[in-house]
């Protein structure tokens, strides 16, 4: 098992210069307002656990070929959000939006289904089992009929590789159980596996929160391929370092409010930082 | 590295080993066709029973009440072609559907409760053997039933069910064959084989990815008591009669034939050949004793340290594999 680069470390500022470029084809202010299609919309999101107010009245527009970073800290309401939009809680008021049409997402399959995958913390993947089982699961490819229909292993061995290596994964052995992988490696996995299963709006929760720097670069690197593939991805993170190198759009969080909206170029770490911490801005 | 990831192995070896020192104790006495036919036969219950509940703990699950639904479905059965004057075909089929409802009711009790399957089918174990001595004694005063031989419809369940198509082979060991093929396929080979890999090895990960975990763990509780149904009917018809004592330990046994044969307890990884190896232990160790002379006393510690150096070797391996994960 090895990752494409081998420079490891490099790639996050390899990452940031992609991710500019890319910023700069689309026009850099809007990216977001002209060119690019708008998929996702949050309109006045709240959402009440009794007397306490977990979010309230959030907006939130997400991009087609862009990456939009949801910054918060803990508490801030990004678990909430997120949870909303990958179907496990509905919200006490406020639309959903997907391609301009009102939505409803009543629960994870739903969301599924409508295109919208979340990739968890803890990665809905099972150590145990090989590679190419869990890049499959809940999506296996079949063939025959009736009682005799079975897996298509050959099919679901070969999509595992090419598509593991369409996101710079190289897999020696699909057999392999996926222990074998490390941080960065099965986060990339979850990914390549969401965009396999047809996301269009893909949810990353805290991707790096766990890894270190080459595995967190690793996983960086994902991302923007999943943006260059067209992909609206929704990365929430507590680190401004992380969003700063991938992000087209930043929405700071602050006890369930939006306390701030940036785009790439009009804001940096420092500011960033000061604005989680919740300083007046 | 490849022999390694194997889950089967240790069974297999552990076979291999115990067939070569009967062998070379008893020499023909053990491998002749008589001997091998015997312990195939002595094997088959227990195997049959193994290659069910190897699913069911590959998902995560335990079931401790199969051997008290072997009393109790073998009494149902002759309850109702005794006093109640139903032919056998018709009684076996309502008897199997007992057994799937049994199934249903421990997996629907595990899945809403939330309990461990361990504490759920332990109740179901005290209430079905309970049901079994007790409903007996109340319709005949008896817990020993006989005479299914008399039954209408017993030649035709005798000739599949409790022949002996090949040599002294019984049939039961024809359906133990097949119960394992279909086993091995279905884990192996399906959709739902990779669902029952995925609930025992993460099940919220599972249902995250859309697995539905409740209906795979429900449906291999039935399958697991339709396996201790086929079991108590195969006997019922092979005797002559059920005994609502009748499998007793067999929940342990089957558990036993499992684990040697590679499944973790704690569910995620495991082989369906591995529990049919397992059990053919079991069958080995059991009519060797025999054979030899041997005090049937020492198959339990012999059991003991079998099960022991089995889940050993098996940590052993799987730690290779999975690295440190």
């Amino acid at each position: 098992m090895t990752a494409e680069q081998p420079q490891g470390s490099e790639a996050p500022d390899d990452a940031a210069i992609s991710g500019e470029q890319g910023g700069t084809a689309r026009g850099p202010e809007g990216a977001a307002g002209a060119g690019a299609h708008l998929v996702l919309e949050a309109r006045q999101l709240s959402r009440r656990f009794g007397p306490v107010v977990a979010l309230d009245g959030v907006d939130l527009e997400v991009y087609e070929g862009a990456v939009t970073c949801v910054l918060g800290d803990n508490g801030a309401g990004k678990s909430t959000l997120i949870r909303i939009l990958s179907g496990v809680h509905r919200p006490s008021s406020g639309t959903l939006l997907l391609d301009g049409r009102s939505v409803e997402i009543p629960s994870p399959r739903a969301a599924r289904r409508l295109g919208i995958a979340t990739v968890h913390q803890n990665l809905g993947i099972v150590p145990l089992m090989s590679i190419w089982r869990n890049f499959v699961l809940g999506a296996e490819p079949a063939r025959g009929w009736g009682p005799l229909r079975r897996l298509d292993r050959t099919r679901a061995r070969d999509e595992a590789t090419t598509e593991l290596a369409r996101m710079g994964i190289t897999v020696r052995d699909p057999d392999e159980p996926v222990g074998v992988l490390s941080g960065g490696e099965r986060q990339s996995l979850a990914i390549a596996r969401a965009l396999h299963q047809g996301a269009r709006v893909l949810i990353l929760d805290e991707p790096t929160a766990a890894l270190g720097v080459r595995q967190s670069a690793l996983v960086l690197d994902r991302v923007i391929r999943a943006r260059d593939r067209g992909t609206a991805v929704i990365l929430i993170t507590h680190n401004p370092e992380h969003a700063l190198q991938v992000g087209d759009r930043f929405v700071v969080l602050a006890r369930g409010r939006v306390t701030a909206r940036r785009e790439r170029g009009n804001t940096d770490r420092e500011e960033l930082s000061e604005l989680m911490r919740g300083s007046p801005q | 590295m490849r022999l390694l990831r194997r889950p089967e192995l240790a069974a297999v070896g552990g076979a291999v080993l115990v067939w070569g020192v009967f062998a070379g104790v008893a020499g023909g006495a053990f491998t002749s066709p008589e001997a091998t036919a015997a312990w195939l036969n002595a094997s088959a219950p227990l195997g049959i029973l193994a290659v069910a509940v190897a699913l069911l703990m590959i998902a995560g699950e335990f079931d401790l009440s199969v051997g008290s639904l072997i009393g109790a479905a073998g009494m149902l059965l002759m309850v109702m072609v005794g006093p109640v004057g139903w032919s056998l075909w018709p009684a076996m089929a309502a008897t199997f559907v007992f057994a799937l409802a049994v199934g249903v009711a421990n997996g629907l009790l595990v899945v809403r409760t939330g309990l461990p399957s361990f504490i759920v089918t332990l109740a179901t174990l005290f209430i079905l053997r309970g049901l079994a001595v007790g409903g007996s004694r109340a319709a005949t005063g008896r817990t020993q039933l006989g005479g299914i031989r008399e039954v209408e419809g017993f030649e035709s369940a005798r000739l599949l069910l409790a022949s002996t198509p090949v040599g002294s082979v019984r049939a039961a060991v024809l359906w133990w064959l097949g119960c394992a093929l279909v086993g091995m396929w279905v884990l192996r080979r399906t959709v739902f084989g990779n669902w029952i890999l995925a609930t025992g090895g993460d099940r919220e990960a599972a249902r995250n990815s859309g697995v539905p975990v409740d209906r795979v763990r429900i449906t291999l509780f039935a399958v697991t008591a339709a396996a201790a149904c086929l079991v108590a009917v195969i006997q019922a018809v092979q005797f002559g009669g059920a005994d609502a004592l009748r499998g007793q330990l067999f929940e342990f046994r089957a558990i036993i034939a499992v684990v040697i044969g590679g499944t973790l307890l704690t569910g995620g990884y495991g082989s369906v050949l591995g529990a049919v190896f397992g059990a053919v232990i079991f069958g080995m160790v059991q009519q060797g004793l025999v054979i030899t002379g041997v005090d049937a006393d020492w198959f339990q510690v012999f059991l003991g340290f079998m099960l022991l150096a089995a889940v050993l070797f098996n940590q052993v391996a799987r730690r290779r594999l999975a690295g440190a994960g």
